[in-house]
């Protein structure tokens, strides 16, 4: 049994191998730029427009939306690194409908590679915000003492990153797998619809952990103080 | 016994007792985080969206410890580095 996609080998030459995880991982890529050149080939901003652009307005919309509200301010730089995040796991993830199709993510390769995405993308991102000196100093932001437990958390969060996408989507692989042994009518359908479910929670719950470990970095304390102070004065108008 | 069914009958039974144990306390962990996110949001419908929002990453942080266990016992049954060394 291949609860992961890379025990698929379509063609294997010297040491290249060209496994299921890579050969899926283009097509969905395939499918997201064609979907993206059809939606956005006559763009218009008057009151009709088409379908296409009407659906990807949605996604759009809705991602910058959650993240508006997570980091407390609307940029587009980080819009579309997460944006495309989450759009390359949720249709990897959704497109398990199709025949001999395994997700990619299902791959620790391909989840690795997603996570470490993210963990180069903290620091160019902070650095970017706040300087070299103002990034590195929330290291040692409580006290020095904690420089060890902040390096620290910093490789185990993307080490949980990836394994929890991995895991999550192998286990309904996998699940699927041994339910078509033993109880092969119809039963394997509703684990199926549940791993699609279970597949778009986590490509959600992957941008929005990547949405919140970037707002940590890029998170200057005088903003801070401005949003308490805000959100204060809002609390005394309530009251 | 020799040193193959030795390993293979850990490997085997340590695989289930990841899981077992390992699945219990998250299991615990996220009942009681859903429950009082539930009780929150109905005591709180405005802020229903920020509490779900703040449930979904907590549940997924408790769960990674699950998926830890279900990784570890996948690890002992398809991908055994101790098997492949008696093996081989």
């Amino acid at each position: 049994m291949n609860p992961t996609p890379d025990g698929i080998v379509f063609w294997t030459s010297g040491f290249i191998t060209l496994n299921g995880t890579i050969v899926f991982t283009w097509f969905v890529m395939v499918v997201l730029v064609a979907i993206s050149v059809l939606a956005s080939r006559n763009l218009s901003s008057g009151k009709k427009i088409s379908r296409w652009q009407n659906a990807l307005e949605v996604i759009v919309g809705t991602v910058r939306k959650q993240m508006k509200e997570m980091l407390g301010r609307d940029d587009l730089r980080y819009l579309s690194f997460v944006g495309a995040l989450f759009l390359f796991i949720s249709l990897s993830n959704l497109l398990a409908v199709l025949p001999f199709y395994e997700p990619p993510t299902g791959s620790f390769s391909m989840a690795a590679a997603l996570a470490v995405t993210v963990f180069f993308a903290v620091p160019v991102f902070g650095v970017a915000e706040k300087g070299v000196g103002g990034y590195l100093r929330h290291y040692i932001e409580p006290s020095p003492l904690m420089l060890p437990f902040n390096i620290i958390s910093e490789l185990s969060r993307t080490l949980s990153l990836a394994v929890r996408l991995f895991g999550n989507i192998m286990s309904g692989t996998m699940i699927v797998g041994v339910l078509l042994s033993i109880a092969p009518i119809l039963v394997p359908l509703i684990m199926e619809a549940l791993g699609l479910l279970i597949g778009q929670i986590q490509a959600y719950i992957f941008a929005a952990l990547a949405t919140v470990y970037i707002g940590s970095a890029i998170r200057s304390r005088a903003a801070q103080e401005r949003k308490n102070r805000q959100k204060t004065s809002k609390g005394e108008d309530n009251g | 016994m020799d040193s193959v069914t030795i390993v293979a009958a850990v490997s085997i039974a340590v695989a289930g007792f990841t899981i077992m144990i390992g699945s219990i306390a998250p299991a615990l962990g996220e009942a009681k985080a859903l429950a009082q996110a539930l009780s929150s949001m109905a005591q709180q419908p405005d802020e229903a969206n920020r509490i779900s929002r703040t449930l979904f990453i907590g549940l997924a942080m408790i769960e990674s410890t699950a998926i830890y266990a279900f990784v570890i016992s996948i690890i002992l049954i398809f991908v055994n580095p101790f098997w492949t060394h008696v093996i081989g």
